[in-house]
């Protein structure tokens, strides 16, 4: 019942921060949620079991591709113009 | 258009939600992937072939060396391509943005980096050390070792992080993970066997065919994690500054 109820609020945290990532004019603040995506992805892993993609996706997906978003964003224009 | 978009997006979804009525019970041992004999012939020899504990090292390491050597070749061309389309290109000039400001590198910040900087450095070694026992391995290891060094730039600035990590240096470091990955193969191909089929190395070390799985699986994981943290570290350093390698982020 825990489990289920851990579950079922990650995923509906997920669908949040999904939507919030596309709706999101600001790129950076797009790359931010996206990170935290990224992480409860990460947790969704781990409790599933599968300890070593959780931890690729807290390295790679949370941490370096959020640090690389950032830094493009840097060089461009930080808000999204659709 | 956004409305006539929606519809395609709607009748997929809906057919998503329908399909995934059809998967199987959350860790049911009935669902195909548990029954299929490949997986249970992985949890069954991988143990007596390889003595590596960590299953989806060995799988990844071993009984699929192929693929994972070829990620690390799309990893080290990815940084290849970044390199290539920023080295001679944009404005060579700086133009100082408006947001910017010329600011010391902070006391706090910076002293806190360099406590942290040897830990991440350290469990970046364990995580590619201690691949076959716990879970890691070199994707995760190079990684964390590459993220160290722009924690770096980030805190202090780019410059410094290039003084410790020349980015010469991540072409050469590159090459040289794939190398010793391929070498591993090809030197256990030489030996007698196929293409990074490391029992064979046995034939050359003193440790018994499983312990010589076990071990080349340590040198193709080091040789992953070179390639990641030379390319991470590229790709950040290229990016962050459009290729000129000076004031970034």
């Amino acid at each position: 019942m825990g489990l289920a109820l851990f579950n079922t609020f990650i995923l509906l945290l997920l669908v949040v921060a999904a939507l919030l990532a596309l709706r999101v004019k600001d790129l950076l603040t797009a790359s931010v949620v996206f990170a935290v995506y990224s992480f409860l992805m990460c947790l969704l892993w781990a409790e599933m079991g599968a300890v070593d993609v959780a931890f690729t996706e807290a390295t790679v997906g949370a941490g370096i591709s959020t640090v690389v978003l950032i830094a493009t964003i840097f060089n461009l224009k930080r808000k999204s113009s659709d | 258009m956004k409305l006539l978009s929606f519809i395609p997006v709607l009748v997929v979804g809906v057919l998503l939600l329908y399909a995934a009525k059809d998967f199987p019970e959350w860790g049911s041992p009935d669902a195909p992937a548990s029954k299929s004999p490949v997986s249970s012939h992985f949890i069954a020899n991988t143990g007596v072939d390889t003595e590596v504990p960590n299953m989806v090292t060995a799988v990844l390491a071993d009984y699929r060396g192929f693929d994972t050597m070829f990620e690390t070749v799309v990893v080290f061309i990815a940084g290849m391509a970044v390199l290539a389309i920023l080295k001679n290109s944009g404005r060579k000039k700086l133009v100082k943005r408006e947001f910017e400001v010329d600011a010391e590198p902070d006391l706090i910040v910076t002293n806190t980096v360099r406590l942290l900087v040897p830990v991440i450095q350290i469990f970046a070694f364990y995580v590619l050390a201690h691949g076959h026992v716990s879970p890691g391995g070199g994707f995760q290891g190079g990684v964390l070792m590459g993220a160290s060094f722009i924690l770096v730039a980030l805190s202090w600035d780019l410059e410094t992080a290039l003084i410790r990590f020349p980015l010469n240096w991540t072409t050469i470091l590159g090459g040289l993970g794939i190398f010793l990955y391929a070498g591993i193969g090809l030197l256990s191909m030489f030996l007698g066997g196929e293409f990074l089929d490391y029992s064979e190395l046995a034939n050359i070390f003193p440790v018994s065919r499983e312990m010589a799985r076990y071990h080349a699986m340590l040198g193709v994981e080091i040789g992953v994690g070179l390639t990641v943290t030379a390319i991470m570290f590229s790709l950040y350093a290229n990016l962050s500054t459009e290729g000129r390698l000076q004031r970034g982020l």
